[in-house]
């Protein structure tokens, strides 16, 4: 039945060659943990794409009801730990993941660079990478915020006053995430926009840019 | 692959009538030992996910996601402390030469320089050599950045005040007066058999603290109960002891 199907849709749209590229391709010796347990390192790009995929899943959950305004979001949050069933689960999963995601992706650049990876033909690759590195680490700083819990707040505050001491740049990056003078209601809905839908949309298109050069140039070669 | 004359297509589209046989590649012809992605190195992958998994979830299990108490822009006392993987360049803003007069070196020449020199690495690094011993200064550097990271987080670790940390975001419970005649009939009566001592709720009856009821509500649920949990004439005494106990749960407010 399944298969019908299948055949029904492939002789309308020829889908078969799209997936077989993305299955269609091999896995060298060296770096399959199988014949060589050293090869274990080239798991935490994997594992960092597995986290991401796992923080895009809970934060949808988590979006049913947290609430982004400074009167409920506090109150959102404290109900989804203590009240939703599973909610202090979904939770924890995405306040450990965003750490998690973090040290893998640490360890999956320092592998790229010990191993010199980064080397021509390779050298757009990094930079992307660089820039997924900023972006995860924005996605950190702002999903800080969204709790609107005490050391939420002061670390935001803090964090802006930072980028206030860089000239010309930082003062409109103030304006740009604070949306005015001081860190409240504008502040919060801003942040809850950028770490929900600016970030991901950047997050998405960047690794699949570093998705199609990994396939495109194929996996660096032993060392 | 067929292109051009004697073509065949499905109707009027683009997609080839002619059917491709469905065969992955043959890797015996690449050297060593190797596989097909898909299937049989995926399920490999799976099997190092799903045990990544479990351990993810014992974490996040052992560990509750902490919150603290909501924000307070008036607190003027709190010691503000970002996630852990910040501390390094809040530490760096601690030393003389990179804060006060200084501070533009610590917010912008010290992690400009070395976050711009791992972003534009391959650039810098241009020889052929891959081995981190025979490219002793990109190897160096990086190095020098690690141990740099972690001396900062470190130190900001345990110039931390941790024991104020832990006391300073605290969610406070309501604070109430146990003598309060309300309290005593509270815990006289069957109430604090599921609203709990601390009026905070459990399993069988939720918290009584912010309830934004007013008193005549709150006897009217006393005496003829709130289903489904709730039973009728749950409260046995007189009125008196009714208008104190609900004037005292009313006043009960969340911090």
């Amino acid at each position: 039945m399944l298969q019908k199907i299948y055949d029904w849709v492939d002789e309308r749209l020829d889908i078969t060659p799209l997936w077989r590229d993305v299955a269609d391709h091999e896995v060298p010796e060296h770096v399959n943990p199988a014949h060589h347990f050293s090869a274990f390192v080239y798991c935490f790009g994997g594992l960092t794409f597995f986290i991401t995929v796992i923080q895009i899943l809970s934060g949808m959950f988590l979006t049913m009801y947290y609430v982004p305004d400074i009167v409920n979001a506090w109150e959102s949050v404290y109900y989804l730990q203590n009240e939703v069933a599973f909610g202090v689960i979904v939770r924890g999963m995405h306040h450990w993941g965003a750490s998690l995601v973090i040290v893998m992706m640490f360890l999956h650049t320092l592998r790229v660079f010990f191993q010199g990876a980064y080397k021509k033909p390779r050298e757009l690759n990094w930079v992307v990478g660089v820039l997924i590195f900023f972006v995860m680490l924005g996605l950190g700083f702002t999903g800080y915020l969204l709790p609107w819990d005490m050391k939420a707040l002061f670390a935001t505050k803090v964090g802006i006053e930072i980028a206030m001491t860089i000239p010309v740049v930082g003062p409109i990056a103030k304006t740009f995430l604070a949306g005015g003078e001081i860190i409240g209601a504008q502040t919060l809905t801003r942040f809850f926009a950028i770490h929900v839908f600016f970030l991901p949309a950047a997050l998405l298109g960047l690794m699949g840019a570093h998705f199609l050069m990994i396939r495109k140039q194929g996996i660096s070669g032993p060392l | 692959m067929h292109r051009g004359k004697g073509m065949k297509f499905v109707g009027d589209s683009r997609v080839p009538a002619e059917r491709k046989p469905n065969i992955p590649k043959d890797y015996s012809e690449f050297p060593g030992k190797t596989e097909a992605f898909w299937p049989n190195f995926l399920l490999k992958e799976w099997m190092v996910g799903a045990v990544f998994l479990i351990g993810y979830l014992i974490l996040t299990i052992v560990h509750e996601s902490p919150l603290e108490k909501k924000a307070d822009p008036t607190d003027a006392g709190y010691i503000p402390l970002p996630d852990w993987y910040f501390l390094f360049l809040y530490q760096l803003l601690k030393y003389k030469y990179a804060a006060g007069d200084y501070v533009l070196i610590g917010t912008v020449i010290i992690p400009g320089l070395a976050f711009g020199a791992l972003m534009l690495a391959p650039f810098l690094d241009t020889g052929l050599e891959r081995r981190p011993s025979k490219r002793p200064v990109a190897t160096g550097l990086m190095l020098l950045g690690l141990i740099s990271i972690t001396y900062l987080t470190w130190e900001s670790v345990v110039t931390h005040d941790w024991e104020k940390a832990k006391t300073q975001g605290k969610i406070v419970d309501v604070s109430f007066d146990e003598n309060d005649p309300g309290y005593q009939i509270y815990q006289k009566q069957s109430c604090v058999g599921c609203h709990g001592n601390t009026l905070s709720g459990g399993a069988s009856g939720p918290s009584l603290i912010g309830t934004g009821l007013k008193p005549e509500e709150i006897m009217k649920i006393a005496k003829e109960g709130k289903p489904p949990g709730m039973p009728p004439n749950a409260f046995k005494g007189s009125d008196e002891e009714l208008k104190q106990l609900a004037e005292f749960i009313s006043k009960l407010e969340k911090k």
